[in-house]
């Protein structure tokens, strides 16, 4: 007899029959077997799987305690020893929806176990967390639980089977934004011809990328002073220190680094090189300040035209890194800028 | 303009006493091959070895990839501006090798050259295991700067390729092919009734090594111009790149241009094709400015429904690609986009540099950041140390036990933007 796919469930203390908002903010515990929609679903599993337990945690903890309440959800359902676990739905419900998407965040990441919930498409914690779970598009209310259900059932069914997971049309999940390579029948030519043709026609097509909602950035507004101002040097061009102490990729950089140029009052090729490997190196290496300027910021300190250099340079190569990963880089960084006092930014890149 | 392509069937590569096609073998005398490209007081060796599907073999750092081909008939020769003299090449007759492919290696910049497994899973994303490989590795004489190193590879994989296509000379093809555009006013009147269609051949051409020529001239100097289709076919345009592996376009890409082969297949039966508008990716924005213009007005000028867009590159060419796109759109004309993507390793994060809700048609040939395991092979040629530094690789990409785990984007031709490869990604 092969072994019966054990399920923990998480929900909010609503769903979870504590209580309404009065009991939001209860921190997480667990019960033993299914409760509210987790009791429900125990029929729709069949003799195929069995809710083994069920954790719940207040929106108003979760919400004011992320990382805490992650941990401790995470330790709460790692007792059970699931092989899958099913978070929500959350409907429309916004606190309780981002509070299922951490915890999926959370236990792929920490347990390594996949994650199904379900959510109305515009709650928050669809775009926040749609890649760390698969979730069924709900309505926007509970009173859509009763047609919920069935399906996240059986997304959470074919997940745990462990075989591969096809398109988010034919398994019934919201796309997550992961890109996955395949083969197909045509080459890539073949296929923008075919495009080209039935967009001419006027029949329908199918893109191969749906254009994103591009984040364009808006510039700040100009220093006012900038002979008062702190100002600090960050590039995208791969200027790192001789030799790559910290091994930053030549392309899809996995991280940044942070050098001291206190003691440089220029760059040179003994000291600095460019770790980026997306254009000849020869003229950045032979003089770094053509990409990272520290000579002239020098000279522009000394002429007061800027107040001061900040002490230490930012560096990661672009070539190829992921959008997600330089916002990563940026978001922990600008912390740092902020807290040392730095006034502005001379972003450069190649 | 017409061209007949005689296309040759290579079924082996050995080294022979004299270089000749025989029963579909091809036989390559080595000394004479070593002796002609060692004349290159750049290159301070040169070596040459086979690599046949199947094998298990690497080939590391790779440069170009060239199809060896001859003319036979008609103006001018292979390579016009490099090997044979600026005629106007793309008419009479050329004959190819086909099956076989001139590899050149070498370790020019380190970050930026390929890898090519003959066998195993890295071979499924290159065309290239499945070439009889003539392998050259040559190695620069000491103190050769970048380019010039550059410039002398790039030489030599067009002269073994052309002194290789030679041999096909008096060989009756087994297949011969007809590739025929008319002057504009002429194939719109013989086909009046076709949707009329443009390519739009975006080259790489952001300078420090990444440069792409057309005709001799590099192609950021130049602004965009009209070709007809069967000009690459005589390799009209050629490689200078030391870019990404996955997405540059090597020159045996240009002479199989696969849009322009597969526009030319529907020719005259659903589609009405113009002719191509070679355009550049320079760095500046004001470059971006006017060769997109210059795209936008050309396809417009030559009064096209549609048009097909191939990018070459990634990141700052993005830009170059959804301008394009953009102001083609905007004149009225349906566009296709032919792109890559790179979507991080776990495929999660935004794949273009840029975007616009106006490129609502566009073929990806994958995600270069997906990572891959490249089991040991039991010979190398080439050099394996730049795995760990390559674009695509990362600190212990290269193990003892001589595998690689890299990101596809190190494998030539893994997500080539002219289509061709039968790669796609999906959203999942």
């Amino acid at each position: 007899m092969i072994d019966k796919i054990r399920v923990v469930w998480y929900l909010n203390q609503f769903f979870g029959q504590i209580g309404g908002e009065d009991k939001a903010d209860i921190p997480p515990q667990k019960h033993e077997g299914g409760i509210g929609p987790a009791a429900g679903a125990g029929r729709l599993l069949g003799d195929r799987a069995e809710v083994v337990g069920t954790v719940i945690c207040g929106d108003t903890y979760f919400g004011e305690n992320v990382d805490t309440a992650s941990e401790q959800v995470v330790e709460l359902i790692s007792t059970f020893n699931p092989d899958i676990v099913i978070a929500g739905p959350a409907f429309n419900a916004g606190r309780y929806g981002v509070a299922c998407g951490a915890v999926a965040k959370a236990v792929t990441e920490k347990l390594n176990i996949p994650v199904v919930s379900g959510m109305y498409p515009e709650n928050p914690g669809v775009d926040m967390y749609k890649k760390y779970a698969y979730m069924v598009e709900t309505t926007n209310s509970a009173a859509g639980m009763r047609k919920s259900l069935p399906a996240i059932v059986k997304l959470a069914l074919k997940v745990a089977s462990g075989e591969p997971m096809g398109t988010p049309e034919q398994e019934g999940y919201m796309p997550r934004g992961v890109r996955v390579n395949t083969f197909v029948e045509e080459r890539g030519s073949k296929r923008a011809v075919n495009m080209l043709l039935k967009k001419l026609r006027g029949e329908e097509f199918v893109t191969e990328y749906p254009m994103p909602n591009f984040d364009r950035v808006a510039p700040n507004q100009p220093v006012a002073d900038l002979s008062q101002a702190k100002i600090a040097l960050v590039t995208s061009g791969g200027i790192v220190p001789k030799h790559n102490p910290d091994h930053i990729e030549s392309s899809s950089a996995s991280k940044y680094g942070k050098y001291d140029i206190a003691e440089f009052n220029t760059l040179t090729e003994a000291d600095h090189e460019t770790a980026h490997g997306g254009y000849d190196p020869t003229y950045a290496n032979e003089n770094p300040n053509r990409v990272l300027p520290v000579d002239v910021l020098r000279d522009m300190a000394n002429e007061g035209v800027i107040g001061e250099l900040h002490r230490y340079f930012y560096t990661t190569v672009g070539n190829g890194t992921a959008v997600a990963s330089s916002k990563k880089f940026a978001e922990t960084f600008s912390k740092e800028l902020l807290a040392d006092g730095v006034d502005a930014v001379i972003l450069t890149s190649t | 303009m017409r061209l007949e392509l005689g296309n040759i069937r290579i079924e082996d590569v050995k080294f022979g006493s004299k270089t000749e096609v025989k029963n579909h073998t091809l036989y390559v005398n080595k000394e004479e091959l070593i002796t002609l490209l060692s004349e290159d007081e750049r290159l301070a060796s040169v070596s040459i070895e086979l690599a046949h599907p199947g094998e298990s073999i690497r080939i590391m750092p790779v440069k170009d990839v060239i199809e060896p081909r001859v003319k036979v008939d008609g103006p001018g020769g292979l390579f016009p501006g490099f090997i044979s003299k600026l005629d106007q090449v793309g008419s009479g007759r050329t004959h190819v090798l086909k099956g076989t492919a001139v590899v050149t290696a070498g370790q020019v910049v380190g970050f930026q050259e390929g890898i090519i497994d003959m066998t195993g899973p890295g071979a499924d994303y290159t065309p290239f295991a499945h070439t009889h490989n003539i392998v050259i590795v040559a190695d620069p004489v000491e103190g050769l700067k970048q380019h010039a190193h550059e410039a002398a590879l790039r030489n030599l994989g067009l002269k073994a390729a052309t002194y290789i296509g030679e041999a096909g000379k008096n060989v009756e093809p087994d297949e011969i092919k007809t590739y025929e555009v008319l002057p504009l006013f002429e194939n719109a009147a013989k086909y009046p009734n076709l949707p009329k269609v443009v390519y739009v051949y975006m080259l790489q051409s952001q300078g420090l090594l990444h440069d792409t020529y057309y005709y001799g001239i590099d192609v950021k100097q130049m602004v965009p111009t009209l070709m007809y289709p069967t000009e690459v076919m005589d390799g009209a345009i050629i490689s200078g790149n030391c870019v990404s592996a996955c997405d540059k376009n090597t020159t045996y890409h240009h002479l199989n241009s696969p849009v322009i082969y597969d526009l030319m297949e529907k020719h005259g039966k659903e589609i009405c094709f113009l002719g191509c508008v070679v355009t550049n990716e320079n760095v500046t924005l004001g470059d971006k400015q006017r060769s997109s213009n210059m795209v936008a007005k050309l396809v417009e000028f030559l009064g096209a429904d549609g048009a097909i867009i191939s990018e070459e590159g990634f990141g700052n060419p993005d830009a170059d690609l959804i301008m394009n796109c953009v102001k083609v759109e905007k004149k009225g004309i349906k566009t296709v986009l032919v792109t890559d993507e790179y979507a991080g390793r776990d495929g999660a994060s935004q794949s273009l540099a840029d975007a616009d809700q106006l490129a609502n048609a566009v073929v990806t040939a994958g995600n270069a950041n997906e990572v891959i395991y490249l089991p040991p092979m039991e010979k190398l040629i080439g050099y394996a140390q730049p795995a760990d530094i390559i674009a695509g690789g990362f600190d212990g990409s290269l193990q003892p036990d001589g595998s690689i785990t890299v990101e596809i984007q190190a494998i030539t031709g893994a997500t080539n933007e002219l289509g061709y490869n039968k790669m796609t990604a999906r959203g999942y």
